[in-house]
């Protein structure tokens, strides 16, 4: 009989410690499956963040390095420039990515720096308990913005993907997200795409994906998902917004 | 090997990439600048990189990355910039990486000011980032000692898997000595099997961490980590003595600041006055044994710093109760002069009588 759904030999077999309804898994599955189909598991050196996905260094069934809060990006440069012919990627939540590591990210996207980046928006800060991101939208409860974000004390949600496609050196950029089946495929091909771009040697590729997260949004995983349709996707739009000259290849 | 007048700072690049450092990251700061300077132009000839860094703090974390795939790697700084890097110093030592730190220092707090200083002491030996830990600090009292030991803090941190601190101060940094690269002894070093490099699907993923989120796991981890403070302390102690023999008074003192008591030491000798010193070379692990080799003539050690008085606390510790102390010292980038020195022993023996 045919094989039509099998594990992925990229991830290890570790239970995952992630929420009921939460899409991280589905992404960590989604990187997995790219990094086994492309073949390069075992050329694979994975930067893990803080926050919900600090232990993804348990998951992905590569080398990893656990890095300081924003840091992956730095981290991820020191990585490249030591094996230069290796796979690096970096798995980053918007809190990460967006606040504290928001230099780390622009610089390494500045000078070219070929790798992955695997960029969580869920509007929130998750593992710290629902903090407000700077991501989060515009009236959307946190638990340090009680009343709603009010963009005119602490100004608008960052758009990350469209501010670091400004930059030359980031060479593709794609906003994608994993809220129905469509996304995901979505989703997965456009991380196939950032992988086989950085092996290509053309520079730093960043896929952001859309994501839930029920806990802190205080909400079901089903209204999580029409929630992140209803008011994530019109503000944050999905689509390619940088590929290499010359098109995917 | 003939000897060649190099400048501290670039002396300090030429003798990293000697020891085998093939990585350098680091973000401009005076008065250190050469040391980048100098590795952005020598190293891509070795077949290494160097990057400009964004932050100081990109700056250590991507020496994070580079250390973790179990490369030679060095950054640099000065006291503010080394501010900065003390979250991944300590990511450093709990990862358990191999790193060489330089620390030209300069007067603080705050911006400071660029001129020479030893202010950073407490920031170095008693772990300015986060957490229970240490890790060896070396403070060379010249140009050749700064190549010596910046060759062999390349070897100890491999052998002991943790970051090496050099501190010295602008005046190293900036000055030209004669300098001779020896062959600096290598230690016996095991294969880095731990570092990341791909597991070609062969073997178990390298996981470079520090995150223990079970309580007893973390207590375990540091003190394993002890272990290694143990076996370092035991070890890697290094000072120098200089006529204890008999001597009145004993300074203690290290760096450029030591070059500068031993001259007041020989004027005062010419006045009739004994006085010794103990400059210790590891200011962490610290030379407690030395100050056991103090005469029964002695009747103070006098602790002389660029700052307001830092590494007093441990030359107490070390005495632990058997001698009184005394301080003189000079901050924000005033240099102590002989003259001062000899000032404040005098005062003090006249005292003491």
């Amino acid at each position: 009989m045919a094989v039509v759904f099998k594990e992925t030999k990229g991830l290890t077999d570790a239970k995952t410690h992630y929420c009921p309804g939460c899409t991280h898994g589905i992404v960590h599955r989604l990187v997995g499956e790219v990094l086994e189909e492309l073949g390069v598991l075992g050329e694979a050196i994975g930067v893990a963040p803080v926050g919900c996905s600090v232990l993804a260094y348990k998951y992905f069934n590569c080398d990893v390095h656990q890095a300081a809060h924003g840091r992956a990006p730095a981290v991820a440069t020191g990585i490249r420039r030591v094996h230069p012919d290796k796979v690096v990627f970096t798995y980053q939540g918007d809190g990460d990515l967006a606040s504290i590591g928001a230099a780390e990210i622009v610089h390494a996207a500045a000078r070219g720096e070929k790798f992955t980046t695997i960029f969580i928006n869920n509007a929130i800060y998750g593992m710290t308990g629902g903090q407000m991101a700077p991501t989060t939208l515009v009236g959307q409860k946190a638990t340090t913005a009680p009343l709603g974000r009010d963009p005119k004390k602490v100004g608008m949600p960052m758009r990350v993907s469209e501010m670091l496609a400004t930059l030359d050196g980031a060479k593709f950029v794609e906003r994608c997200t994993v809220h129905n089946p469509a996304g995901v495929r979505k989703t997965k091909t456009a991380i196939k795409k950032a992988f086989e771009m950085q092996m290509r040697g053309e520079g730093f590729g960043i896929v952001e994906i859309l994501s839930t997260c029920p806990t802190n949004w205080g909400m079901t995983p089903v209204d999580s998902l029409k929630w992140l349709e209803e008011n994530m996707i019109p503000y944050y739009p999905l689509g390619n917004i940088r590929t290499p000259e010359g098109g995917d290849k | 090997m003939s000897k060649v007048l190099m400048k501290g700072n670039e002396a300090v690049g030429a003798a990293a990439i000697k020891a085998g450092c093939k990585y350098f990251f680091g973000y401009p700061i005076t008065p250190q600048n050469e040391i980048p300077e100098y590795m952005s132009k020598k190293l891509p000839e070795v077949g290494g990189e160097f990057v400009q860094a964004e932050s100081e703090v990109a700056a250590i974390n991507m020496v994070y990355g580079a250390a973790g795939c179990g490369a030679r790697v060095m950054t640099s700084s000065s006291s503010p910039g080394m501010a900065l890097k003390q979250e991944g110093i300590s990511y450093l030592v709990g990862a358990e990486l191999p790193a060489v730190l330089v620390n030209m220092m300069r007067g603080g707090p705050g911006l400071g000011g660029i001129q020479p200083a030893q202010s950073d002491y407490f920031m170095s030996v008693k772990g300015g980032g986060n957490g229970d830990y240490f890790m060896p600090v070396y403070a060379p009292a010249s140009i050749q000692e700064t190549v010596d030991l910046i060759q062999e803090a390349f070897d100890v941190a491999d052998q002991y898997r943790t970051p090496v601190m050099v501190i010295a101060d602008g005046m190293i940094g900036q000055m030209m000595e004669p300098v001779e690269f020896k062959d600096v002894t290598h230690r016996k070093l095991e294969e880095k099997t731990w570092a990341t490099d791909g597991t070609k699907e062969e073997r178990k993923p390298n996981v470079i961490n520090s995150l223990f989120l079970d309580a007893q796991d973390l207590e375990d981890h540091i003190l394993k980590l002890e272990e290694k403070y143990n076996l370092m302390a035991e070890n890697e102690c290094r000072w120098e003595e200089y006529k204890l023999e008999g001597a009145e008074i004993v300074i203690a003192a290290y760096g450029t600041t030591a070059r500068i008591v031993k001259n007041a030491i020989d004027i005062l000798e010419k006045d009739g006055i004994k006085v010794g010193l103990i400059r210790p070379i590891t200011l962490w692990p610290f030379p407690d044994k030395a100050f056991d080799h103090i005469d029964s003539t002695t009747k103070t050690v006098l602790t002389v710093e660029m700052s307001r008085g830092q590494m007093i606390e441990d030359v107490r510790l070390a005495l632990n109760g058997k001698l009184p102390t005394a301080f003189y010292g000079r901050t924000g980038g005033v240099i102590p002069t002989p003259a001062g020195v000899v000032e404040a022993v005098k005062k003090l023996v006249g005292g003491a009588k």
